[in-house]
């Protein structure tokens, strides 16, 4: 999927992806420091930039209580309208390096796996030649490419995968028992380079952007009807408008965001566009974070549509393993065709939280939010009628491949 | 804190078998596709015996009793 | 006309084992019901696989009860070993052998389904599958050990075994080509 081309930078908000300016990352040989470095992860409020927003300090020192661990660095990126963690990889790696290697001392994990999507060969590239060029001597380092698949993101599926597995979730917990059955943190690449940050800056540096609750800033990937579609950093709290400001503005007149990713819900443009970038700011409209991207949908898009296209594409990649969740998508994304808003509305609880892991929940919000916004769409198409005139689609879509 | 039992299932390995819902008729019921559905609320101790029941009847061993806050 | 030293022992073996013989063949129907979800009539579909668990019990002692008249019986001339490894005999030929392979694999499949619990899901199925192994072996040395092979009400007993399970495994195979869940039908 080749659909953005250009992955811009804005200079205005140069942390995470200003390569090569960082000083030295300071050793932390002593159980002193690094219990220091451990408050100031805390004190920083850092919570992980994958999509969960759980934060750090926690599962940092849930995993660093058991021994032997392990650290996976999550690259892998499953949503197809994400491109954040392939940008941040491709472009400064080392400063992701620095945070697994910081985050290994932290839990006190000799292993380092760095797991990256199949499919795009660029970012493992640019990876290996960042590791070819140093010594990290205490820690074991693996690159591992996964399937690309929507859910081989996924923590436990991503463990499952290391394991020799098919890149499925499973029950088990990861900090409870992960790669090679020890103690594992997996965490989000974007996250790790901001482990990285703070062990530099501290806390107080970190907490210079952002709001007092969601402090820092983050990797938003713009698409859609925007003029220069990318990935921008911003700090927590910009307007979204602001945010699509810095990927070139608007190129169309908006009729929705998808804000989030696929598991996240649609949003009337004239709703979101004055909303703060914080969970707390979209929670009104009952909207997080998520997979931190925005997709705009112009007016002359026709919104059931690409809803119908990503139901489908979320529900052939389930992982097959749980009944709602295999019955359940095919039926929202029949019902959402068909115009059967009601089944949507008895779908949903069914669906929701009957699963091993979160894609069911995901799918049903992304379905639920798409009748909401869309109603006179759905009215329109009733009579036969379809607002789109250019039925070229907006929104992208993985290849799913292997599981393997 | 008052420990109570819980009846759990996993959902991995459910096949949709509905033996559950056989055996506790009043908590248990089917989806359209003849999966469980398994409130997540604390277990009535009445039903403490049946739900055993069903946990050893079950043919994938999807259920288990447990006990949590 | 020879003689026998115990007639009881050696009619309450044959007795015995054809009676296992169709208590298998009613577990192994039960168990493919059981896997198909199938519902007797009303009644709910947990009887169907109590019905499989006790009615397997109930043939492994006549199971027991066959092997220690055949090991007791001076007539049979069957040993221990020959009761428990499956060997060519001279005087059976293959088909105690095949006694005692069927033997063998029930009690793989009883134990493991003992300590179900302790064992992956995926071990247990496969040992599992090892009954639809043993129900032919069975089978086999029932029909040609020789014993009883001409008598006219064991033959009819033989093909009503044969002909239910062939119909119930053909049944079974019809339902692979259902998607996936394998065997669900709509709840009513």
């Amino acid at each position: 999927m080749s659909a953005v081309a250009a992955f811009r930078v804005d200079p205005r908000a140069p942390r995470l992806l200003a390569a090569g300016l960082h000083g030295p990352l300071p050793r932390f040989l002593r159980r002193r420091e690094l219990d220091g470095l451990m408050a100031e992860i805390e004190a920083a409020g850092l919570t992980g930039r994958g999509g969960a927003g759980f934060p750090t300090a926690v599962k940092l020192a849930a995993v660093a209580r058991a021994g032997g661990a392990v650290v996976v660095a999550n690259g892998t990126e499953g949503e197809p309208a994400s491109w954040k963690d392939k940008v941040l990889l491709s472009m400064n790696p080392h400063l992701v390096v620095d945070g697994a290697v910081t985050a290994a001392a932290l839990v006190g994990a000799s292993e380092i796996v760095f797991a990256v999507g199949r499919a795009n060969r660029t970012v493992r590239k640019h990876l290996e030649r960042a590791l070819d060029e140093r010594s990290d001597a205490d820690v074991d380092v693996f690159v591992e490419s996964v399937p690309d698949r929507f859910v081989a993101g996924e923590a436990s599926a991503l463990v499952n995968r290391l394991n020799g597995g098919p890149s499925k979730p499973t029950i088990q917990r990861p900090s409870v028992r992960g790669v090679h059955g020890r103690p594992t943190l997996v965490q989000n690449v974007e996250t790790l380079a901001n482990v990285a940050l703070i062990a530099r800056y501290g806390a107080g540096w970190f907490r210079e952007r952002g709001t007092p609750e969601e402090p820092g800033t983050v990797l938003v990937t713009v698409l859609g009807a925007v003029r220069s579609p990318g990935v921008v950093e911003v700090e927590l709290g910009t307007p979204i408008h602001d945010v699509i400001q810095r990927a070139g503005g608007l190129a169309a007149l908006p009729q929705a965001l998808l804000v989030g990713g696929y598991f996240g819900a649609w949003v009337r443009a004239r709703d979101a566009l004055e909303l703060p970038l914080t969970n707390a700011g979209l929670a009104p409209l009952g909207v997080s974070l998520g997979a931190r991207t925005i997709v705009v949908l112009p007016q002359d898009a026709c919104g059931l549509g690409e809803s119908v296209r990503v139901a489908r594409y979320l529900a052939r990649e389930s992982a097959g393993q749980c009944g709602p969740c295999v019955f359940g998508l095919p039926a929202m994304a029949d019902a959402l065709e068909r115009l059967d808003v009601d089944r949507i509305h008895r779908l949903v609880p069914l669906v929701a939280g009957r699963g091993a892991c979160s894609h069911p929940d995901g799918a049903a919000r992304f379905v639920a939010s798409a009748v909401e916004v869309f109603a006179d769409e759905i009215e329109r198409h009733r009579r036969g009628r379809c607002r789109s005139t250019n039925h070229e689609p907006v929104l992208p879509l993985g290849a799913s491949g292997e599981w393997r | 804190m008052e420990m109570t039992m819980h009846l759990r299932l996993n959902p991995i390995l459910c096949d949709g078998y509905g033996q559950c819902a056989e055996l506790l008729p009043g908590l248990v019921e089917l989806d359209e596709w003849g999966y469980p559905i398994v409130p997540r609320r604390a277990l009535d101790r009445r039903l403490e015996p049946a739900a055993r029941r069903a946990v050893k009847m079950c043919p994938r061993l999807a259920l288990s009793l447990e006990r949590a806050a | 006309m020879r003689s026998l030293s115990n007639p009881a022992v050696w009619y309450l073996m044959r007795g015995s084992g054809v009676v296992t013989l169709i208590l298998f063949t009613g577990v192994v129907v039960l168990g493919i019901a059981t896997t198909m979800r199938f519902r007797p009539g009303r009644l709910p579909r947990f009887v169907t696989l109590g019905l499989h668990r006790s009615v397997s019990l109930l043939a492994v002692l006549f199971l027991g009860i066959h092997v220690a008249t055949a090991l007791a019986d001076s007539y049979a001339k069957v040993g221990l070993a020959q009761a428990l490894v499956p060997l060519p005999s001279a005087k059976y030929g293959l088909f105690l052998g095949l006694g005692a392979l069927s033997l063998d694999l029930l009690a793989a499949v009883l134990v493991t389904s003992v300590i179900r619990h302790r064992l992956s899901q995926r071990v247990w199925k496969g040992i599992h599958w090892l009954a639809y192994a043993s129900w032919p072996v069975a089978f086999y040395h029932a029909v040609g050990i020789g014993t009883d092979k001409t008598s006219g009400w064991f033959v009819d007993v033989a093909v009503a075994c044969a002909s239910v399970v062939v119909v119930a495994v053909f049944w079974r195979l019809l339902a692979l080509r259902r998607p996936y869940p394998k065997y669900l039908g709509a709840e009513s």
